[in-house]
């Protein structure tokens, strides 16, 4: 007996939960509407599928993982932010663009306890700036009423040490949570020490999540270990989310690319997520999210760790239709009382695919009651083909004109999708679909990575030796059996622009979960 | 991101607005400071700028001239070292002038109006973030470029830069006048318009040579400048077509059928259609929506001199100049 696992995804309108066995064999599947508070919607769609399992099934739940928008949300609406003391190490480079200068003023007002730029950091050939102060780095923190800090060195992602000086130092001296660079970003100092701060503002957020699904555990009576799906499309333990918190921001994509991979059994292909007001489309390389080279805009500030590579377009089931336009507007979740297949007075795409005979999966009643309704055809006929024409625009961008992979459609709205689609090999319709995202969470794997600078010369072979093991330790530290860890990414890049020839080493090592 | 205009906002709110003169207005006597950012944009990007640099460059000028600056010069109105400029002058308290030295970007140090007019190339000042100060005495505008460049590595790949320090008299004619005013006219023209394309193309006096689909980026990095090609695939009414642009840090030759389009010293852009943004060549990707403009550069590039310094033979091309 090897236990069930049940996983949950909190999306924007609903909250899906799963229960698969050890075999990877659906059980049970829900989808509930997501509450203001999340934990609501949570607590239901978990409610849901236990309620499908008999008892001696229940006690099978050996894990859950969880896929949350907890954080996102915090970030959105400016709520549960932890104050951050902001400290750069750099002084006196940099002086020129002080910490959060960029940042909306009323996110900075709510996170920041105050910002200094203090002596450190490094140049691009690894001397050091200035030598770091740790009398400096004290007279700030003395001064200041902070919940976390965050520290950001001047190009930290190669040389960690004195971010790490100075983590030890608050830690030991503070007894404050520490949020450190390089451990969340690559070079671009402003948008690597955005995403510090970000990840820093949120241990109190990730403490409640914690706290949530735990009381929800053991209210149920589960004895299932907790996970937390991050945004590479890989699970953290809680200890892990607890220090990385911002890293399950976009877990939600990233869990949808997993699921289908998973559910369709392809490994390379575009996927396209429909929902009920945007559709979002990722590409699967051996399996995984290919990630996004730009840099990622969180609650108005640029970031730049990795997130899957997704392209958003807003058209969804509730896109409302107009005569020569559909959406961008959309009825969202009250499409169940305002499309015309549900009886109500508003065209949507979803009346102009159930229209043109695009019927997978949808309710019987849908188009027997399009059918008794007097239509404006050419309106609906007109907003498919432009609805179409926006998806093979979408999928030309996402497949860089490759057309040899398939199309894997997830989510409620996969039936919009036509069956032959432009710049794909053919559209995938895999079973349960719909809750693609929370089967993704399910089947999550834990990770490890590391992002690091390499001189070109004849230490590179042995230096990536080294980088491959520490990324597989971090990914057994995550939570991954290390008799099955693997090293699942490696890139190297050069760098343009330095005086000694140098490569960007990016090494990722992922496993299944330790049993 | 976008360290300039970040700098300049920070630099306004702590020193006050700064104002924008014209040349016309200096007195003859007036010392003009060129400045720029010298280094690789991947070190600028993790390590911007301090505050002081600028202060520094001011004290050695005053230092060798005996009296201190009375304005601040872009030396390169295109990119970051067009609006960075805006943070320095604020900074020393100082006026920009309405030019600078290239009218659009260029690459190297001696691509400059100054060195193009003749002006002998025998001063650089460089300060760098921990506060060095480098002041070279160069022979000519290539041993500048080649000192500075050393300098600049030595201090970690990036520095401040003031080349031709020069009177408001000895201005006149050499520097490129408008300029700054005229980014601020592309501004305005394209913020609040149901055309940004339009506007843009109206406001440069812009010949598009193809609006279409990116279909192919060739990007590789050699000497420390990014070169290659984009390829642009016409959609609308110039389907059928194909552009090619070739790249090297800037948009220097466009050509279509073997035909060359449009050439370096002109100007060359490829913009998004959607909001007439121009797209740095770091940043082009396949899919992306483009149109590519093509305006005249200043008639000072286009004299032998200037085409000399800056024209299509300076960058490799075995080819004529011909006008836009």
């Amino acid at each position: 007996m090897s236990g069930l696992r049940i996983g949950i995804d909190v999306g924007g309108t609903n909250t899906d939960a799963v229960v698969l066995d050890a075999g990877d064999r659906l059980l049970a599947k829900a989808k509930r509407p997501t509450t203001p508070e999340v934990t609501g919607g949570l607590r239901a769609a978990l409610d849901a599928v236990l309620a499908e399992l008999d008892d001696r099934r229940r006690a099978e739940v050996s894990r859950v993982m969880l896929g949350t928008t907890h954080a996102t949300n915090a970030i959105l609406e400016r709520e549960n932010l932890g104050r951050v003391a902001v400290v750069r190490l750099g002084a006196p480079a940099t002086t020129s663009v002080p910490p959060l200068s960029d940042w909306p003023e009323d996110l900075r007002k709510a996170v920041s306890a105050g910002e200094a730029v203090l002596p450190g950091g490094f140049f691009v050939d690894g001397r050091p700036i200035t030598p770091l102060d740790s009398g400096a780095v004290r007279r700030f923190l003395d001064g200041v009423r902070a919940d976390a800090v965050a520290v950001t060195g001047v190009f930290s992602p190669a040389g960690a040490e004195q971010e790490a000086e100075v983590g030890e130092l608050v830690a030991r001296e503070y007894g404050l949570p520490v949020s450190l660079s390089h451990e969340l970003g690559w070079l671009g100092l402003l948008e690597r020490e955005n995403a510090t701060v970000l990840n820093a503002c949120l241990y109190g957020v990730a403490a409640r999540v914690t706290a949530a699904l735990t009381e929800a555990l053991r209210e149920r009576g589960l004895a299932a270990r907790p996970y937390l799906a991050q945004n590479d499309g890989t699970l953290m333990t809680l200890e892990h989310a607890a220090r990385l918190p911002v890293s399950t921001i976009g877990s939600g994509p990233a869990n949808s690319l997993r699921g289908a991979a998973f559910l369709s059994g392809v490994a390379d292909a575009v996927v396209a997520d429909v929902g009920g007001t945007s559709t979002d489309l990722g590409v699967l390389v051996g399996g995984f999210p290919r990630e996004s080279s730009a840099a990622t805009e969180i609650g108005g500030v640029l970031t730049n760790f990795r997130m899957p590579d997704i392209l958003s377009i807003a058209l969804g089931g509730g896109s409302v239709v107009r005569d020569g336009s559909v959406g961008p507007d959309s009825v969202g979740y009250r499409i169940t009382e305002e499309a015309l297949v549900c009886g109500g007075g508003t065209m949507t795409l979803t009346d102009a695919a159930v229209h043109a005979g695009r019927t997978a999966g949808v309710p019987p009643a849908w188009p027997e009651r399009l059918a008794g309704l007097p239509l404006r055809h050419e309106t609906l006929r007109a907003a498919l083909a432009l609805a179409d024409e926006m998806v093979e625009d979408a999928v030309d961008r996402m497949t860089l004109g490759r057309a040899d992979r398939p199309l894997v459609a997830v989510g409620g709205g996969a039936f919009l999708l036509p069956d032959r689609i432009l710049g794909v090999s053919r559209v995938v319709r895999p079973p349960h679909a719909e809750v693609a995202n929370a089967v993704g969470a399910a089947i999550a794997l834990a990770s490890g990575r590391v992002d690091t600078i390499l001189p070109a010369g004849e230490s590179r072979a042995k230096a990536i030796e080294s980088a491959k093991e520490q990324a597989a330790a971090k990914a057994v530290r995550a939570g991954a059996d290390p008799a099955q860890v693997e090293i699942v990414d490696l890139q190297e890049i050069p760098l343009s622009y330095l005086s000694e020839p140098a490569v960007r080493l990016h090494v990722k090592a992922a496993g299944p979960l330790a049993r | 991101m976008r360290t300039g205009s970040l700098a300049a906002v920070r630099a306004i709110r702590d020193h006050g607005p700064v104002p924008l003169v014209a040349l016309a207005d200096l007195p003859g006597d007036t010392l003009i400071v060129p400045l720029s950012g010298i280094g690789a944009p991947t070190v600028s990007h993790e390590m911007p700028h301090g505050e002081h640099e600028p202060k520094r460059i001011a004290e050695e000028v005053e230092r060798l001239f005996g009296r201190p600056p009375g304005a601040v010069m872009s030396s390169e109105i295109g990119g970051s070292n067009g609006v960075a400029p805006v943070a320095w002058a604020a900074q020393l308290g100082l006026p920009l002038l309405d030019a600078d030295a290239m009218g659009r970007a260029f690459p190297e140090v001696q691509m400059v109006s100054m060195y193009v007019a003749g002006l002998p190339a025998d001063l650089v000042v460089m300060a760098d973030v921990v506060g060095n100060v480098v002041t070279i005495r160069p022979v000519d505008g290539l041993w500048s470029e080649r000192l500075a460049r050393a300098a600049c590595v030595a201090s970690g790949s990036s520095a401040l830069m003031a080349d031709y320090v020069l009177t408001a008299a000895r201005a006149r004619g050499v520097v490129i006048e408008g300029t700054v005013t005229r980014a601020l006219s592309i501004g305005r023209a394209t913020q609040d318009t149901a055309d940004p394309l339009g506007a843009l193309r109206d406001t440069l006096g812009a010949v598009r040579l193809i609006t279409g689909k990116l279909v192919d980026v060739d990007r590789r990095t050699t000497g420390g400048f990014v070169r290659g090609s984009a390829t642009i695939e016409g959609t609308g009414a110039d389907r059928g077509r194909r552009l090619v642009v070739e790249l090297q840090n800037e948009n220097l030759v466009a050509v279509e059928d073997g035909r060359v389009r449009a050439m370096v010293p002109d100007l060359i852009a490829v913009v998004d259609t959607q909001t007439a943004t121009a797209i740095q060549t770091e940043a082009l990707r396949y899919g992306q929506r483009v149109a590519v403009l093509a305006w005249p550069c200043d008639p000072l590039w286009r004299t032998p001199r200037g085409l000399e310094v800056a024209g299509p033979r300076a960058f490799g091309y075995d080819l004529e100049y011909q006008p836009i």
